[in-house]
């Protein structure tokens, strides 16, 4: 009874374009989601760029745009924004590293809805491509930042970016949340069924952990956002009057009449907030792995581990008010949302330790990936410190609209979870193209890259603190900011070098690529199920067996076993009786 | 030993036994064991998965109209300044909605689950006794069945052509898209349930013209199911939607 064709998902495409364009494979997906986050990347480092010199030297005339415009710089803070944020940390670790080894690290053949996951990447593809449009329509890009707050973004007039550019901002948005939610049910369902015989919940990886609880996260966020986005597309366009309230636009009364801009902000934020552990999540799996693989210890607390992250999850549902301080809400849910949100530092609190438990007394390797995982860790603590005074409201209304909170976001969320995934590139590398990066330039990238963000990011705070306000096109004529302008030089100076430094890394990733050494089946010795398998895997993840896995994912240094590490799918290790 | 062992093990699709000497098997992992003959693929797991995948979907769906009814409420209850007075009031001007034919509408609605329902069983019927059929000499009798897919599709349609009767009425009591917040919102929810009954007609009408493309009868089965849970959940929000306009119109 049982037809022969259906034992297999599919079989291996022969064509070009089955195989490279529109494939149906899970790995070449995953590869193509991290080259459209690698453009992305790029794209939004420039205009990081552009804005850096800009604030330094405000009459420069630069290459590509000119002389800077105020309203021309709020569109590169707003298409910097979002590019980074939902291109590159939304794209990057979970449809790029998530799609490629999720399955394979639960022993999966593919991802459960393999066409649904081919829909999912090419939607990111043509959201990506109408969000780079804005740049190229009549007044440009939009000016109203990556958090779209009404009036602004509801009033065709309200800007020379507000027009068409606008438009296809809310429609690429709009888009990318419906492939967000495929992407998502995708993640869920295969981590839910399609584990091997063997890997129990309490045995994946805990990057399998991380990229499942993103999942749970953006499923339930990227709904609301896309909701929020059509109606603020109808007031644009349709004339109706969710978010605009009665005003005047450019001296004349607006149709629109009692809206509510703090709507927006609810709705957006109750996207937003979850959008940053959705960015960073996959990140502390990432860093878990590494840590005890290149410490060649199991991890610190893995139940602890898991506990923390679906900690951090559920609370990241609660906290949306801390953005809003400055809406004038009342004081009473005020407190209650800082109060929710320092909570959060207790999981986070319990990941640090962990992870420096990992490494207390381990035989540390640092291979560049492991130097990434601990630049990870030491991110996320400077950035994760400032969070509590900025949960505060008595300290985030002086401090919201300076350099203090700029310098926050970005080590915490932007730094923190990029070094996430380049760890998971230097990592997974080996394993996704079957050769070696080039160690003396991942460490030279490393060092930079280390030194360099921390050179950006962290006088920031003491910008803030001194008063400094952050997307302000011009303020080198301001009286009070002078002092600050060799400082501000300093943050310019060093983004230069940084961003330069990246190039060492599209270097190594293009020569290894070609000309690397030839990478082991499993170059870092380590237990997961992907190092099982052959370089780069075959089209079925495991070349026609599954695999059954009898060990937890960290079973490093097991006392009496013969290596010093004990893969997944190994033969059990029988429990000491003192257990 | 010159004993006949009927070749006739019957598999529990969900038993786990494995082989003496395999290491225990820890729950969770629903790829079946690798020695099965059915194979990590066979129609029970692709039924379940795609069963699950449908569940996870439809949270993402439940999740948009969890932001559409806050809209709801919250602009419901938000004042507006008056240029006039120059005072705050409430704008909100309560929808004059066609109940009548509404209640035909949700009628039809509810008739075509049920005749999705009947759908959905027959096919799982005809799946179960597809092996007794093949047994040369047997036969079920009459095997001309009510087109319950068909029916469902269209009263579906009809469903959809009713609600666009209900948007004439509004356009002919002057409640525009942009009238005002009541009747956007109800637009919003309208539209919003009505594009997703779409994308089940048009699921529906895959499974009708896969039976015509002589897809196996299983898999033909697995995209019913599914249609039909979604069906179900689409009458369910219709029903909470119809609720909410009535409750807080």
């Amino acid at each position: 009874m049982a037809t022969s064709e259906v034992v297999h998902a599919h079989a291996a495409p022969q064509g070009f374009i089955r195989k490279y364009i529109f494939s149906l494979d899970h790995k070449v997906i995953g590869l193509q989601y991290f080259f459209l986050a690698l453009t992305a990347v790029w794209v939004g480092m420039i205009l990081s760029l552009f804005m850096r010199i800009h604030m330094v030297w405000p009459n420069a005339d630069l290459p590509l745009i000119g002389h800077i415009q105020p309203e021309a710089y709020l569109s590169l803070v707003t298409m910097h924004g979002t590019i980074m944020v939902f291109f590159v940390l939304t794209t990057a670790p979970q449809g790029g590293f998530g799609n490629y080894f999720l399955p394979i690290q639960i022993g999966a053949p593919d991802m459960a809805f393999p066409v649904l996951n081919m829909l999912s990447f090419w939607t990111t593809f043509i959201a990506f491509v109408i969000m780079l449009a804005a740049f190229f329509v009549t007044g440009g890009a939009p000016l109203h930042g990556w958090t779209g707050y009404p009036p602004l973004s509801a009033i065709q007039s309200a800007g020379p970016g507000e027009g068409l550019g606008a438009d296809l901002w809310i429609t690429s948005i709009a888009i990318f949340c419906a492939a967000s939610l495929m992407g998502a049910l995708n993640f869920i369902t295969t981590t839910l069924d399609l584990r091997a015989k063997g890997m129990s919940m309490m045995r994946m990886p805990l990057t399998v952990w991380s990229w499942f609880i993103t999942a749970i996260l953006g499923l339930l966020a990227f709904g609301v956002l896309l909701s929020a986005g059509i109606l603020l597309l109808m007031d644009r366009n349709l004339g109706t009057s969710f978010y605009v309230p009665l005003g005047t636009i450019n001296g004349q009364l607006t149709s629109h009449r009692g809206g509510s801009p703090l709507l927006w902000q609810h709705l957006f934020w109750f996207f937003g907030h979850p959008e940053v552990y959705i960015a960073i999540l996959p990140g502390m799996g990432v860093a878990s792995q590494l840590l005890s693989t290149f410490s060649r210890k199991p991890i610190f607390g893995y139940k602890a581990m898991v506990y923390a992250m679906l900690g951090i999850g559920f609370l990241g549902f609660m906290v949306w008010g801390h953005h809003m301080f400055m809406s004038g809400m009342s004081p009473y849910s005020a407190f209650a949302f800082s109060i929710l949100t320092m909570s959060i530092g207790v999981p986070s609190a319990i990941k640090t330790f962990n992870w420096l438990g990992t490494i207390w007394r381990g035989r540390v390797r640092f291979y560049t990936p492991m130097l990434f995982a601990v630049g990870f860790v030491s991110l996320f603590v400077s950035g994760g410190l400032s969070g509590p005074f900025l949960a505060q409201p008595t300290l985030d209304i002086p401090l919201h609209d300076t350099a203090f909170v700029v310098g926050h976001f970005h080590l915490i969320m932007g730094v923190a979870a990029i070094f996430g995934i380049f760890g998971a590139t230097y990592y997974w590398f080996p394993k996704m193209f079957g050769r070696m990066m080039n160690e003396s330039l991942g460490k030279i990238h490393f060092w930079f890259t280390f030194i360099g963000t921390y050179s950006i990011f962290m006088p920031m705070h003491y910008l803030g603190m001194a008063g400094q306000p952050r997307r302000y096109s011009q303020f080198t004529e301001l009286a009070y900011l002078q002092h600050l302008i060799p400082l501000n030089r300093f943050i310019t100076f060093a983004a230069i070098i940084t961003i330069s430094a990246q190039l060492v890394f599209v270097v190594n990733l293009f020569w290894s690529l070609l000309k690397g050494p030839k990478a082991s089946d499993n170059p870092w010795e380590a237990t997961t199920l992907e190092w099982t398998t052959a370089t780069p895997p075959p089209h079925d993840n495991f070349g026609g067996h599954t695999p059954v896995v009898h060990n937890g994912p960290y079973e490093y240094g097991v006392p009496g076993a013969q290596r010093d590490f004990v893969m997944q799918s190994d033969p059990a290790i029988t429990p000491s009786p003192a257990h | 030993m010159a004993t006949v062992t009927p070749n006739l093990a019957i598999r529990d699709p969900r038993s786990r036994d494995i082989g003496g000497g395999s290491p225990p098997s820890y729950g969770g992992g629903g790829n079946g064991d690798p020695g099965a003959t059915n194979g990590p693929f066979s129609y029970g797991d692709r039924l379940r998965r795609a069963r699950l995948g449908l569940v996870v979907g439809l949270v993402a769906v439940v999740m948009i109209f969890v932001g559409f009814t806050s809209v709801l409420l919250v602009r419901k209850g938000s004042p507006s300044l008056d240029p006039q007075t120059n005072t705050y009031a409430r704008d909100w001007v309560p929808i004059n909605l066609p109940w009548a034919l509404l209640v035909v509408n949700t009628v039809v609605l509810l008739v075509s689950s049920i005749t999705m329902e009947f759908a959905r069983r027959d096919i799982a019927r005809q799946v179960a006794l597809a092996p007794v059929k093949s047994i040369p000499g047997v036969s079920l009798g009459d095997e001309k069945s009510f087109p319950w897919l068909g029916s469902t599709v269209v009263l579906g349609l009809g469903f959809l052509v009713g609600q666009l009767l209900v948007w004439q009425v509004l356009r002919e009591h002057h409640f525009f898209v942009n009238t005002g917040p009541s009747s956007s919102i109800a637009y919003v929810l309208f539209g919003t349930h009505a594009l997703h009954l779409v994308g089940g007609v048009i699921a529906l009408i895959y499974a009708a013209i896969a039976s015509l493309l002589h897809r196996p009868l299983e898999a033909r089965r697995i995209v019913i199911d599914v249609a039909a849970w979604y069906w179900h959940f689409m009458a369910f929000l219709w029903i909470y939607i119809f609720a909410l306009l009535l409750i807080a119109r």
